[in-house]
């Protein structure tokens, strides 16, 4: 378990995403590496200062697909081959264009769902608790219209004071501390 | 300037922008605050519209056709409905290709435009989407019910029972469980994943403790990570692309249904494209349909522009003019092929007992709308294109019962020769239907953000970030 007291970070508050990507830029800069930005919409830039550019979505659906179809194809064959076959007007018992569609459809459905959901156990959610909902100024404005930047207070470059000075230095609405 | 002149005068109306002459994808002024309270402020009101009561009330009344027909269907057997020999397929496969093939084009606004890169869809596509999932549930009912023994309908899906019974995967029937099922399911999860931020902007946003608990939940605990939105983002971009081709699948299989029986008239290979085309013929129509008294009723005539309106005039346009080949096509054939089956079945369907049906079909779906969608003017036409859009949804059922019955009711055996004709029940189910639509709908309008609020803020003028100094372009864009 993480360590339960003290605090989570230092969040600064901004109003416009260029204020945001130059601040997180220059706390990469300066050394910082555990650190995130929250923002209302995806803000491209924010990813490429925080050095974030691959994400293991499109793996976790090319595995889903790939299952999907071995699955489905593989279910109607053993179904129609050996577990029932029926002789329908002597057709081969191993129809294999008509077994193409719910083969597709599977795989499909395998990699929708494994994109869904691998997305969000990446991301660990559902997680209905988080520090940051704690700031005060967080729940108004993080899906609204403000852009957050918090440098997470288990970097080792993180001292409270140090810090703060740091973000204010970008002149943010405001730099407020996270209780854990 | 766009080569189109605009349409009213630049210099005085603000929704057009004086560079390009285009309609606003979003009219100017707005910023992430003004968005934000304008969608979240419909959920998170107090103040229920009575109008949206009354609607409810009203769509709910129609809907207990759904459950009076179906109650009595399960009493009675499918005999109650106007299905006989020869004519075994009715409404219920009529009304379950007209539903599925509206819910198509939510998949298109969601999926394809994504793609694309088209922005414009951004204001539409959450409602789009909304109207697939209650149109796919419409047409779910029929293929359950319509086989006789509805208790029984789990018996196409492949589970280890203890009969030892196991579906047929040469037939077509068990394709339509696949690509249904599948297609259900994937918009149903597409639509959430795209719902979940908003959500937590809700949840942010709400007062009452219920809203905050029930929005609290439904937002996962999103809290607008950039990590998060990348992979959000790149979820989006993979389901979408998994979309595309399971909308184009879902209704070629719907055509397979028809094209692999031995009948004249269906066994034929352009039904696919032309089931698809048809099929997004119709929901861009529903689109309209639900859009038009949405933005005027919410007043979100600045998110839902003209423009829009537009841009799913011109897709209906285009959509409708391959469905006109398809029927022009269609006739050809069943000349050009020499088989004396194929074309009976053609002089039939225009000039036999049932010929009205197929000039209505003509008149609705390309006389009307392919002869005034090109102008303009008309295009742009709110009650217009309102007014239109039915006539394309009446069109587009007509195509379904002329391609069912025609060919049904005189085959190859001039003894077996019958009609159709449907009974109260099969109406009674098919307005319910409506009502049940329209049900599931309000109560989403209401209890959903119905435009997408992270998506719009992406392509205002404030999102753009500037490296350095601002360029000349962005001050321009900032100015407006």
């Amino acid at each position: 378990m993480p360590i339960k007291e003290g605090i989570y970070g230092l969040i600064a508050e901004f109003n416009t995403p260029t204020e945001l990507v130059q601040a997180t830029e220059a706390a990469y800069q300066q050394g910082y590496r555990r650190m995130e930005c929250y923002t209302p919409y995806p803000v491209e830039e924010a990813a490429e200062a925080l050095r974030f550019h691959k994400n293991r979505v499109p793996l976790m659906c090319l595995m889903g697909g790939i299952m999907g179809l071995l699955t489905g194809y593989g279910l109607e064959v053993w179904i129609n081959v050996w577990g029932y076959p029926l002789n329908i007007a002597g057709r081969p018992l191993f129809s294999w264009p008509a077994f193409v569609i719910p083969g597709y459809e599977w795989t499909i459905l395998f990699a929708g769902l494994s994109t869904a959901f691998g997305m969000l156990a990446q991301c660990g959610l559902p997680q209905l608790y988080h520090p940051l909902f704690n700031a005060p100024n967080f729940r108004s404005g993080a899906l609204n219209d403000k852009f957050f930047l918090c440098l997470e207070a288990y970097d080792p470059k993180f001292s409270a004071n140090e810090t703060r000075s740091f973000l204010e230095s970008f002149s943010p609405i405001s730099v407020v501390e996270v209780e854990l | 300037m766009a080569t189109h002149g605009p349409l009213h005068d630049p210099a005085v109306d603000p929704m057009i922008d004086p560079r390009t002459g285009e309609y606003a994808v979003v009219a100017p002024g707005h910023n992430f605050k003004s968005i934000t309270q304008k969608i979240a402020g419909i959920v998170l009101t107090a103040n229920t519209p009575i109008a949206w009561i009354g609607g409810l009330m009203f769509a709910a009344t129609v809907a207990l056709g759904v459950v009076a027909g179906l109650t009595w269907l399960f009493l009675k057997g499918v005999g109650i409905w106007g299905i006989t020999m020869p004519v075994a397929w009715g409404f219920a496969i009529i009304n379950f290709v007209w539903w599925i093939g509206i819910g198509h084009a939510g998949t298109l606004i969601s999926a394809i435009l994504l793609l694309f890169k088209q922005t414009w869809r951004n204001s539409i596509n959450r409602f789009a989407e909304a109207m697939t999932i209650f149109a796919v549930c419409c047409a779910g009912i029929y293929p359950l019910v319509h086989i006789g023994r509805p208790w029984l309908g789990y018996w196409l899906m492949p589970y280890p029972n203890t009969m030892n019974l196991w579906p047929q995967f040469r037939s077509p029937l068990a394709w339509d469980v696949f690509a249904v099922s599948t297609y259900a399911t994937i918009s149903v999860v597409f639509w959430f994943i795209g719902m979940v931020p908003d959500f937590g902007t809700l949840r942010d946003r709400a007062q009452h403790p219920i809203a905050k608990y029930f929005y609290g939940i439904l937002s996962l605990g999103w809290r607008g990570s950039t990590r998060h939105w990348i992979r959000y983002e790149t979820a989006s971009l993979l389901l979408a692309g998994l979309s595309t081709p399971l909308v184009l699948s879902v209704h070629t299989t719907i055509s397979f249904d028809f094209a692999v029986a031995a009948m004249a008239g269906w066994h034929t290979t352009i039904f696919p494209p032309y089931f698809v085309a048809g099929a997004v013929y119709s929901g861009f129509a529903m689109v309209l349909t639900l859009a038009i008294p949405i933005r005027k009723f919410y007043h979100l005539e600045d998110m839902v522009t003209e423009r829009h309106l537009d841009n799913m005039a011109k897709v209906m346009l285009a959509t409708g003019s391959i469905v006109a080949y398809g029927y022009g096509m269609e006739v050809f054939m069943s000349w050009y092929s020499g088989s004396h089956w194929e074309f009976f079945m053609m002089w039939n369907r225009m000039f036999g007992p049932i010929g009205w049906a197929y000039w209505m079909l003509i008149l609705t779906n390309i006389a009307i709308p392919l002869t005034s969608l090109w102008s303009r003017k008309l295009r742009t036409n709110v009650l217009y294109l309102f007014i239109l859009s039915f006539i394309v949804n009446i069109g587009m059922w007509f195509e379904r019962f002329v391609i069912v019955v025609t060919t049904l009711y005189r085959d190859y055996l001039p003894s077996s020769w019958g009609t159709y004709r449907a009974t109260k029940w099969d109406y009674i189910l098919f307005i319910g239907t409506w009502g049940m639509f329209t049900v599931l709908f309000l109560l989403f309008a209401r209890i959903a953000p119905m435009i997408p609020m992270s998506e719009i803020k992406m392509i205002l003028p404030q999102t753009k970030v500037h490296h350095g100094g601002a360029d000349a372009e962005t001050v321009v864009e900032e100015a407006i």
